[in-house]
């Protein structure tokens, strides 16, 4: 355990370096989030006040996009996945199979400390405009959803580093990953209601969407925050974040171990 | 004249041996190759899907009908994949360049340097995703009932060249900070995000600083919606098609004086 912590240590120095560079990411990053809020504000005008669109009002609305951000500034895979293909190209993992230390424990470490960095300087631009945007911004209604949601982000996170880890495992078979990366991501982007709540998709695609791993990154613990989800559904979501998590280990841990057989530890 | 003829044949002769070059150098990763277009179809299939569902649930954002908007995302593909093919990857090169030395090499060669970094490598691939674009700005207007005439097609062509222009003028602009920090591709980075903006009609911003900022200074609510607007008749009276071209003039003209400014700060790192 003491190693890894010392890992995570490492991991900050590391990424501090990079601190202005993440103000600045996360600062760009309102542009077209302001973007999107305008649009929909000028889609909320035209109905008459007060108007519930696949079950959000205008308010609510605007908290799900802020939460989307400040959600995807703790969980998001920044350079993780790019590193990972990078360290089994280059044959950097050769070293962990001499170490005492496991390569997925290790990673986990780092990413965990790059978001640590990253979360706190984008909360300095992010806070700002939600600022800006308090009159629309939705508080949770009490500390047990509070609570919850806040499980559930940390659980995304999980989640969101087995897929990313998976996606960079293809790095033993194909020589080039960036393209599996991008089209991941584009499914990501749209299936984990990165681009707008999946309560304003059909009924019948949300079914199938939801039963994804992709809406447990962003779409559910946003929900559970905003009250959205409760009850039973509250729970189930629970469980299936919990299910995909345990089917993305596995995973993970099962390419990790067909990979080595055909890795060849190019240059070390 | 003749001097000017000279000129223009001989970086034509350039540019197209530079094509050469890139497209041999891009097929000998056919597989990478086809990915590659797949990736960029599939992120503007995401744009246009994004469109329809809020659609389903409104029939006008800012007095744009459905088709109207999907015209404006279909014209700001074939824009930003133009953009893509010619220029993007020279740009995001252009702090590595600076990093490594190499541009050393460039400055000796007898051309114009601007003219060898923006263009040296020519992305083939956006041409398959520039024309998906073109093809849904064709449908779109084929749902709109709308036949063009053959002097707004010729506009098209004009204010597209623009919008290039401005992508082009912009990103160059950003780049050369490099000079001064070395490491830049985070400002590159960020453009993209300005990019994002460039799809969404600009009728849904309220005036404001906002809108006059991504008017007049990064004009991204110009570069596809004019275009967009010109093809649906949405516009006023030609005049309309103005504040576009006067601002690809000024952000050219920034850049290139700024580029200028840039290169009196060049430490070679190689020597």
């Amino acid at each position: 355990m003491g190693k890894y912590l010392h890992v995570f240590g490492l991991g900050i120095q590391n990424t501090l370096v990079y601190r202005i560079n993440f103000l600045f990411r996360a600062a760009f990053g309102l542009v077209p989030l302001a973007g999107t809020l305008f649009l929909w504000k000028s889609i909320y005008a035209g109905k008459e006040p007060g108007a519930v669109l696949g079950g959000y009002t205008l308010a609510q609305m605007i908290s799900y996009y802020l939460l989307v951000t400040l959600v995807d500034a703790v969980t998001a895979v920044a350079e993780d996945d790019w590193q990972i293909a990078a360290d089994i190209k280059d044959g950097q993992v050769s070293q962990f199979l001499l170490k005492p230390m496991d390569y997925l424990t290790y990673r986990l470490c780092l990413y965990g400390s790059g978001r640590a960095v990253y979360t706190t300087m984008a909360l300095i631009p992010v806070s700002v405009f939600i600022v800006f945007q308090r009159e629309n911004f939705v508080l949770p209604s009490d500390a047990a959803t509070l609570s919850v949601a806040l499980a559930s982000i940390v659980m995304a996170g999980i989640l969101q580093f087995f897929i990313a880890y998976m996606v960079a495992l293809l790095a033993f078979w194909v020589l080039d990953v960036s393209t599996f990366i991008f089209i991941q991501f584009a499914f990501e982007y749209i299936a984990s209601g990165h681009l707008f709540p999946l309560d304003i998709l059909p009924v019948a695609l949300q079914k199938v969407v939801l039963l994804t791993p992709y809406p447990y990154l962003l779409y559910f613990p946003v929900g559970v925050y905003l009250g959205q989800i409760r009850g039973v559904a509250l729970w189930q979501g629970i469980g299936m974040q919990a299910g995909w998590i345990l089917v993305a280990y596995l995973g993970a841990r099962w390419m990790w171990s067909r990979g080595l057989r055909t890795y060849t530890a190019v240059g070390g | 004249m003749n001097a000017a003829f000279a000129t223009v044949r001989r970086y034509a002769g350039i540019y197209a041996a530079l094509i050469r070059y890139s497209l041999i150098h891009e097929m000998q990763f056919k597989a990478n190759f086809l990915l590659w277009i797949l990736v960029e179809g599939l992120w503007f299939g995401l744009q246009i899907a994004f469109m329809t569902v809020l659609y389903g649930h409104t029939d006008s954002i800012a007095g744009w009908s459905r088709w109207e908007v999907v015209l404006l995302v279909g014209c700001n593909q074939f824009i930003q994949q133009l953009f893509h093919m010619l220029f993007v990857t020279n740009l995001s090169n252009l702090s590595e360049l600076i990093r490594k030395g190499t541009l050393d090499l460039l400055f000796l060669q007898p051309v114009n340097t601007r003219f060898l970094i923006s263009v040296k490598k020519f992305e083939i691939g956006n041409i398959a995703n520039a024309l998906m674009g073109l093809a849904v700005v064709g449908y779109a207007l084929v749902k709109l009932d709308r036949v063009p005439s053959v002097a707004q097609w010729l506009g098209f062509v004009v204010v597209c060249v623009a919008g290039l222009a401005i992508h082009y003028s912009l990103m160059f602009l950003l780049a050369c900070i490099a000079f001064w920090t070395v490491r830049a591709q985070g400002i590159v980075w960020g453009y993209y995000n300005l990019f994002n903006i460039a799809r969404l009609p600009a009728d849904a911003f309220p005036r404001g600083a906002y809108r006059a900022v991504f008017t007049w200074v990064l004009p991204m609510l110009l570069v596809s919606n004019v275009p967009a607007k010109l093809l649906a008749d949405r516009l006023g009276s030609p005049w309309e098609l103005m504040p576009l071209i006067g601002m690809a003039v000024v952000c050219f003209v920034a850049s290139e004086l700024f580029w200028r400014m840039s290169l009196r700060h060049y430490t070679s790192a190689s020597s």
